[in-house]
């Protein structure tokens, strides 16, 4: 697939300024999404995960800044439904406030996580999508009318009932849904999602991933998922990262990072999921907890919770190898790991 | 039989809503032997909480009973109801808000220990404080004793919490979405530390959690309790309920369970509901709560009738009137 893609992230870095000094929240990130394709970020509470959406549409609090590398957004034309040429290409970093405007929602739109603090309280639905609609240049009247309706639709909700509807009205589930319907009023090619389902119930949670499912198959977007749940993120998403102290740890398409991982982070994380399949003994938790990202450790920032770790690991932070197949990692030792696996599961092998 | 440590008898609670009455648990009956797990599995506002408050004596019942070791606690007076309150123990879903932030670890462990007379003197509750912090495996506890609780992460502090409740010498716990707030990473670990201290100190314990992956990994041994709107819908063996659920609520929960499908063969089939909105308690259905969504809705039966929890041979126990019609049959 030669294609440019939708999103370039090289070498990011963004920190906070804190009392006792600086947050690294993202070192050295560095990612691509292609058109129509889906990454899941997926990592702890305090990793930095949620900072990677907000700087990417540079809606950082004020006590934070983008201190290194590049962001880099391509539309596409859409032929038939499938990507084409390269239509406009942005440098994110370089926009003024009015490019920014601009940017925000109609190249790229984000859900946040609390869909009750998203809507302003006293407007009807019909409202937010005209602030939103006037704000960023979109439609207007009839037009716009016929859209939201059209999406509110696309969401499995009923838009003569919701169009009207004040956010109380709503349930919580409901309103996750209206919130995704928002964010694609002006037609993002990419859309960040932070947590979209961690407030909901079991069964509205399905509906939303069910939902956003369908959106993708029908509208191509390209999508960023940040959450801290490898199982909900593998029914959505095509690739994923895992995220660790501030950096990528290991990334790949979704399938080899359950059945070939070789971060052993990824694996701590894939052992300690309790999912309905799991035996009892086959779970795990990682030891430890996750360093201050304000005093990161020297070395990689794994090692001291790293079953596998060595001298060298307390010393040097690992380079980015690249396995093939767009599978990259972090790891000094990820072959012996590997390997040691390997013989694990079939000790016959000569 | 063993007398049950706690017997819920048709516990019912209903709150004044804006002068409405909302039913919040509805007719709940449930016996859990000494050293037993029973998990309460549901989503938000099907009256788990509620439920554990009312065990934890901090509620009242509106009717039914709960009796701790074959004793109505409303009987207990005196001392026998300072010993229920000491014998069953409350842990509380976030961390952050249980613990007081301008005390140290070894102050908020030795205040119970030093009230109700348990230990001596203050190195005497210092000593007992250390072994608590090591029984839940929070090491190094000498060190960790003169900290705040700021000054623990999330996982940590969830652990004081537990040893907190341990001071007492407690034999049941009531566990509300305790592992909740913790990460996903530590969350097991947290749990392997309940289940060993509920093996050595033959603990009960009531474990409170929307989430059925954990609730089967807790309740291993145990059973689970399905609640919905209210009404306990299902009670079963973990595992039985986990691989073969009966209800039709159960079984739209389980299939909605996100689970990686790497190879694409999906076990679970999937449930489709009759409607996606779930209903106020406020205004609840008629009949069966569920019957609007239910995919196994048979009429007029399910519309009309509540269905009570009924209890079968092999252990399990269904309120639902197609699938008990079914099951007595078949143990005809």
């Amino acid at each position: 697939m030669p294609q440019t893609p939708t999103l370039s992230v090289r070498n990011l870095g963004i920190e906070y300024k804190a009392k006792r000094g600086f947050v690294k929240a993202a070192r050295d990130v560095n990612f691509d999404i292609m058109p129509g394709e889906a990454l899941a970020l997926i990592g702890e509470s305090g990793s930095g995960k949620t900072t990677i959406g907000t700087g990417l549409i540079r809606l950082l609090p004020s006590n934070a800044r983008i201190t290194s590398g590049q962001i880099v957004y391509r539309r596409h034309t859409l032929v038939n439904g499938q990507p084409g040429a390269v239509e406009r290409e942005i440098d994110v970093r370089k926009l003024d406030q009015d490019g920014l405007r601009k940017f925000r929602w109609k190249e790229c739109a984000m859900v946040f996580q609390g869909s009750m603090n998203a809507f302003n309280p006293v407007l009807r639905v019909a409202d937010q999508f005209a602030d939103t609609a006037k704000a960023h240049d979109g439609p207007q009247g009839r037009a716009l009318d016929e859209r939201g309706k059209h999406l509110l639709s696309l969401v499995r909700l009923d838009p003569n009932r919701v169009w009207k509807a004040y956010p109380h009205e709503l349930s919580g589930g409901m309103r996750q849904r209206v919130l995704i319907a928002l964010s694609l009023l002006l037609e993002p090619q990419l859309l960040i999602l932070d947590e979209p389902t961690t407030a909901l119930d079991v069964l509205t949670q399905r509906s939303v991933i069910d939902v956003l499912r369908e959106l993708r198959a029908a509208l191509k977007f390209s999508m960023i998922f940040i959450s801290h749940d490898l199982a909900l993120a593998s029914e959505l998403v095509d690739r994923m990262a895992t995220y660790y102290a501030g950096a990528i740890v290991e990334i790949g398409d979704t399938r080899s990072m359950f059945n070939q991982s070789r971060h052993p982070y990824t694996g701590g994380l894939l052992r300690s999921l309790p999912t309905l399949e799991s035996e009892h003994d086959s779970l795990a938790s990682i030891p430890g907890s996750p360093p201050d990202l304000i005093d990161l450790p020297n070395g990689c920032k794994f090692h001291a919770r790293c079953a596998h770790a060595q001298a060298k690991c307390s010393q040097t932070e690992p380079a980015v190898e690249e396995l093939g197949d767009r599978h990259e990692v972090k790891c000094h030792y990820w072959r012996e790991i590997a390997s040691a696996r390997a013989e694990r599961a079939d000790p016959h092998r000569p | 039989m063993t007398t049950p440590i706690i017997s819920l008898k048709n516990l019912t609670k209903e709150f004044e809503v804006k002068r409405q009455v909302v039913r919040a648990v509805d007719d709940v009956s449930l016996d859990i032997a000494p050293g037993e797990v029973v998990c309460l599995v549901g989503e938000s506002g099907c009256g788990k909480t509620t439920t554990g408050k009312m065990v934890a004596g901090l509620l009242a019942p509106s009717s039914g009973a709960i009796l701790f070791k074959g004793t109505d606690i409303r009987e207990l007076k005196g001392s026998a109801w300072k010993q229920f309150r000491l014998g069953v123990q409350l842990i509380h879903q976030d961390p952050y808000a249980s613990l007081n932030s301008s005390q140290t670890i070894y102050q908020i462990l030795s205040a119970p220990l030093l009230r109700h007379g348990l230990v001596r003197g203050e190195a005497a509750a210092r000593a007992r404080a250390i072994e608590l912090l090591e029984l839940v495996n929070l090491t190094p506890a000498a060190d960790l004793i003169i900290k705040y609780p700021h000054q623990l992460s999330g996982g940590q502090r969830q652990r004081v919490s537990i040893a907190r409740a341990l001071t007492v010498n407690p034999s049941f716990l009531v566990a509300d979405e305790a592992v909740a707030s913790v990460d996903m990473s530590i969350r097991i670990s947290l749990l392997n530390t309940l289940t060993a201290l509920k093996h050595k100190m033959g603990l009960g314990v009531l474990f409170i959690t929307h989430d059925l992956a954990l609730a089967k990994f807790f309740a291993w041994e145990g059973r689970i309790g399905v609640m919905y709107l209210g009404r306990m819908v299902e009670l079963a063996p973990a595992r039985t309920l986990i691989d073969h659920p009966q209800h039709p609520y159960t079984k739209a929960l389980l299939s909605a369970i996100p689970e990686p499908d790497m190879e694409g063969v999906k076990r679970r089939e999937r449930i489709l509901l009759r409607s996606e909105d779930i209903p106020s308690l406020l205004k609840l259905p008629p009949g069966c709560a569920f019957h609007p969504r239910c995919p196994a809705f048979e009429g007029e039966r399910c519309a009309a009738l509540t269905p009570v929890l009924t209890h079968f041979k092999d252990g399990t126990a269904v309120a639902c009137h197609p699938v008990g019609e079914q099951k007595l049959q078949a143990e005809r």
